[in-house]
């Protein structure tokens, strides 16, 4: 059901990629550009909170921006890693509440992947399990 | 409720343990091996905890939803006192804590309560440095159960 995403990442509080995943294509290196500048919006957008305090502090960001091809929305932890997911723009079908759900589920196993010992913070993520979560939200070709 | 004693155990276990297991002259580094334990478990417990809570707005913010949320998670009660100069430094007092309920109500024992002090201190430190804040995290004892852990924020 939201397997429609082209391209997850998420990115440490330091704003260095943990972990991205790209459909496969001929242009990958296109999407981390993309994901790149998102994080300019995502700075702007977390700074922003602390001046207008009757906003709904919510974890999701909602849409970033939009190119001619992609949407890209973001979501940020209290812990400042970053999650972007980027879906294609002629995807009308996907609602908000959909790329809500996408973020909980990404949260959910982000926060389950920091509880393996076996992961040191700040390292790449590498954890099967997780990448299986991520997966199976991606566009299947 | 059974799931706090477990981890009381467990911890007073841990500490022996550690200190069991050096030798004379590592006896400094036991203390520093706890403490980051507690820091790399309060990495971890701070996410889960936090995951569904809106965005703090600062600090201050920060520091009640350790006081309150987070203590009532880990140790089943709140802070009892919560004393800032409102320029980096505050003070979280616990009248009865947890892990040194059991050990003694006075002044009996007090040598061995730093032992006992320094995975909670990794622990607010590691909860404290996950969304960006770095601190020093020390703790004192003057009357058994009651003690004070003070938080110093390291401004860059």
């Amino acid at each position: 059901m939201s397997n429609m995403a082209v391209c997850v990442a998420v990115i440490a509080k330091e704003n260095y990629p943990l972990f991205i995943k790209t459909t496969p294509t001929d242009n990958e290196l296109q999407f981390y550009y993309t994901v790149h500048t998102s994080l300019d919006v995502v700075e702007e957008k977390i700074s922003s909170v602390g001046k207008n305090a009757n906003d709904l502090r919510e974890l999701y960001l909602g849409l970033l921006y939009p190119t001619e091809d992609y949407k890209v929305y973001g979501y940020v932890t209290n812990t400042k890693v970053k999650f972007v997911v980027v879906v294609e723009s002629s995807n009308t079908s996907l609602r908000d509440n959909e790329i809500r759900t996408m973020f909980k589920r990404l949260h959910g196993a982000y926060v389950d992947m920091l509880s393996n010992p076996f992961y040191n913070p700040g390292e790449n993520i590498v954890s099967r399990k997780f990448e299986n979560v991520v997966m199976g939200m991606m566009k299947q070709d | 409720m059974a799931d706090e004693v477990p981890f009381e155990f467990l911890h007073m276990e841990l500490v022996d343990h550690i200190h069991n297991t050096s030798t004379k002259e590592e006896n400094d580094t036991c203390i520093a091996k706890l403490e980051s334990l507690g820091y790399r478990v309060g990495l971890s417990l701070i996410e889960r905890f936090t995951k569904d809570c809106s965005r703090f707005k600062d600090e201050l913010d920060m520091m009640k939803f350790i006081c309150k949320d987070f203590w009532n998670l880990v140790y089943k009660k709140q802070i009892d006192n919560l004393r800032t100069n409102h320029q980096g430094v505050y003070v979280l007092q616990d009248n009865k804590f947890r892990f040194l309920t059991q050990l003694s109500n006075g002044k009996q024992y007090m040598e061995a309560a730093p032992k006992y002090l320094a995975f909670p201190c990794g622990l607010i430190r590691g909860e404290l440095c996950s969304p960006g804040i770095n601190c020093i995290v020390t703790a004192e004892v003057s009357a058994m159960p009651a003690c004070k852990f003070q938080i110093q924020i390291q401004r860059l």
